[in-house]
């Protein structure tokens, strides 16, 4: 088992002071090396869901386990270091940073985990999408796709257990998108990584043997976020 | 990739406010370093540690004056003493060495102070642990010299270089007819000596011009000889004799060779016995100053005073100014940081959520604070050296001090940690800002 969700609930406090309930999950797990697409709408809770996963967020109850090991009663820097170590993030915005060449934005994502940047691993990853001639390229001297290409590079530089996807292709053009997901799936199959994706449009997930409706195992009393 | 080059990063590509607080901390240090080495300069160049000699003897008068014109050579000589004193001063069992200085006249080129005085002079030392060190010869003939380094090089001045002297005082713009040959140059010893031209004391005395005021000498001596009538008679006896001797003799006769009775001196340097020499200093000192003969003077008591007075006050204020200067830049920086960080919470957001814990990133906002003013106290030490190489020759004209520019002060080691002082004050509260940042609101 990689990922185990267990009778996960969260609730937001509104500004007006009544709650917002955006989760409520009695169960949800992926097994090792699987590739799950998650459908869900927007303001569906998809990214309450992959920060309670990845530790950015703690549920207000149950357990997040990853590898046998829960996540949400780690205490914060435990739970730090393992989102370095197991976990890769693809996010719909490539969340580079901006000061940063593609490879030290690979070496970037090493540097939290390990703590030893591996400069060689770095530049094969990178080769390996294809980007081996835009390694001293900062973000904005990139394309879109190149960017996001980055992006995966940087989420499989640690070898993690599972990759959280969040929309990755969607500010992707057509062209580019069934290549991002071959990327992303092919890297993933490669290291025996879970894939979590979740999306808005379910088109991007005909690849996808997996394919969840968050709405079917969701069951918040109100309106989710 | 540590979290200082991630820090780097940071800095780079925010270039321009980075450079413009750096800067801002440099001028604060370049300040501070200014204030430093001038301080430290003056501080030693009134100190015994930069003077080989314990006294300083020379007409009645103010002894701030007899230092600033015999050891600094910025005032003109107070009075004269008469050349016999010299052997009184000999003779006294508690004098080990003692100097005599003419001095009045300067080189036609560039107006270097022109001293005539004895090998002795070459024999005390730069300062007590530092032997002069002469490229070249000593002075063996009367109109043979021996330069300061300063001289030669303003003068382009080397041995064998000619010059000629103009007389000093009244007829400021007579020049002698004697030529002076350089025989040695004195490696650079950051003192007034680098500014001076040592001629022997006998050539001096052989100088055309430098004719003997009867009138002017015999008041000197009667009044130098007052508490001791035979001898201010028997002074006064001789130099009539040959007042009058001189007087019978052609007119325009010139007289090179005076007997020593006609002869003054500006000053005397004198080095006591070591193994008593605060004792002597303090003897000799108050009986010349008793018998009403004389001014004797440890140099350093009145420049040390003058210091504290005037300048302690003034180096106290730039200290000041230059703190304050500091704190603002360190406001700066703080400014600078924080205003950023309303941009880079999505940066730091993304660092969070690939693992950086909480501590990595306040350590790289605290490490870029630490960084903007490391650099600065860098520019800021190269500038604050610059600042005294630029101005250490306005300095040496107007007052005479001479600064080594590139004379690193153990105080400038100071700065750094003060720096980083300040650097982890003004950056506490942004890199709070981005410890606390929220990673799933700002991702």
């Amino acid at each position: 088992m990689s990922l185990l969700l267990e009778s996960i609930r969260k609730t937001y406090r509104e500004p007006s002071g009544s709650a917002l309930p955006v989760l409520a999950i009695d169960r949800f797990e992926i097994s090792r090396g699987e590739q799950v697409v998650l459908v869900g709408s927007s303001g569906g809770g998809k990214t309450t869901l992959l920060n309670i996963i990845s530790g950015i967020t703690l549920p207000d109850s149950g357990s997040v386990r990853i590898d046998d090991n829960d996540i949400a009663s780690m205490p914060e820097v435990v739970r730090d270091r393992f989102r370095a170590e197991r976990i890769g993030f693809v996010f719909q915005t490539f969340n580079l940073l901006p000061a940063f060449s593609a490879l030290e934005n690979v070496l970037l994502g090493m540097s939290f985990g390990s703590g030893k940047a591996d400069k060689a691993r770095a530049r094969d990853l990178l080769d390996r999408v294809g980007l081996s001639a835009r390694l001293d390229h900062r973000p904005e001297q990139m394309s879109v796709g190149e960017q996001q290409r980055v992006a995966v590079a940087r989420a499989m530089a640690n070898k993690p257990s599972l990759l959280l996807a969040d929309e990755p292709t969607a500010n992707v053009d057509t062209a580019n998108q069934e290549k991002i997901l071959d990327l992303i799936r092919s890297a993933c199959k490669e290291n025996e990584t879970s894939l979590l994706m979740v999306t808005h449009t379910p088109d991007v997930a005909t690849q996808f043997d997996r394919v969840d409706r968050l709405a079917d195992f969701n069951k918040p009393e109100g309106t989710g976020s | 990739m540590n979290l200082v080059s991630i820090a780097w990063k940071s800095i780079k590509q925010r270039a321009l406010p980075s450079t413009l607080t750096s800067l801002n901390v440099a001028l604060g240090v370049m300040l501070i370093v200014a204030v430093l080495v001038c301080t430290s300069v003056v501080n030693r160049a009134f100190s015994q540690s930069a003077i080989p000699y314990d006294l300083v003897i020379g007409a009645k008068g103010s002894e701030l004056q007899l230092v600033l014109s015999a050891v600094y050579r910025i005032e003109p000589a107070i009075g004269k003493l008469p050349y016999d004193f010299l052997k009184e001063v000999e003779a006294d069992r508690r004098i080990v060495n003692a100097v005599p200085l003419v001095f009045g006249d300067t080189t036609e080129q560039g107006a270097f102070p022109i001293v005539g005085t004895t090998d002795t002079y070459f024999e005390m030392g730069a300062t007590p642990d530092a032997p002069f060190r002469i490229r070249g010869e000593r002075i063996g003939g009367p109109f043979d010299a021996i330069i300061g380094d300063r001289v030669a090089r303003a003068n382009d001045w080397d041995l064998g270089s000619e010059f000629k002297l103009v007389h000093g005082g009244e007829e400021s713009d007579h020049v002698h007819d004697e030529t002076f040959k350089v025989v040695g140059v004195l490696a650079p010893t950051m003192s007034a000596n680098d500014k001076t031209v040592f001629i022997s004391i006998d050539g001096f005395f052989q100088i055309g011009g430098h004719d003997v005021d009867f009138d002017q000498h015999e008041r000197q001596v009667s009044a130098f000889y007052g508490s001791e009538p035979e001898k201010r008679d028997e002074k006064l006896k001789q130099i009539r004799a040959i007042r009058a001797e001189r007087a019978a003799a052609p007119p325009g006769t010139h007289f090179h060779d005076n007997p020593d009775v006609l002869k003054s001196l500006a000053a005397i340097f004198v080095q006591t016995r070591e193994k008593s020499r605060l004792m002597d200093t303090f003897s000799l000192s108050a009986e010349y100053r008793n018998g009403f003969k004389a001014t004797a003077v440890n140099p350093i008591v009145p420049m040390q005073r003058l210091r504290q007075q005037m300048l302690g006050n003034i180096q106290k204020v730039l200290l000041w100014m230059s703190v304050l200067i500091l704190l603002v830049s360190g406001v700066s920086i703080f400014v600078s940081i924080y205003n950023s960080m309303s941009d880079r919470r999505r940066e730091i957001s993304i660092m969070r959520a690939l693992g950086a814990p909480r501590s990595s990133v306040f350590s790289i906002i605290l490490a870029e604070s630490v960084l903007l003013c490391f650099i600065g106290g860098l520019l800021g030490l190269l500038l604050g050296h610059g600042l005294v190489f630029v101005a250490s020759g306005v300095i040496a004209k107007e007052t005479g001090l001479l600064l080594n520019p590139w004379a690193f002060e153990p105080m400038e080691l100071w700065v750094f940690p003060i720096l980083f002082a300040l650097a982890v004050l003004v950056g506490f509260l942004p890199a709070l800002t981005a410890y606390r940042t929220d990673v799933a609101r700002n991702l």
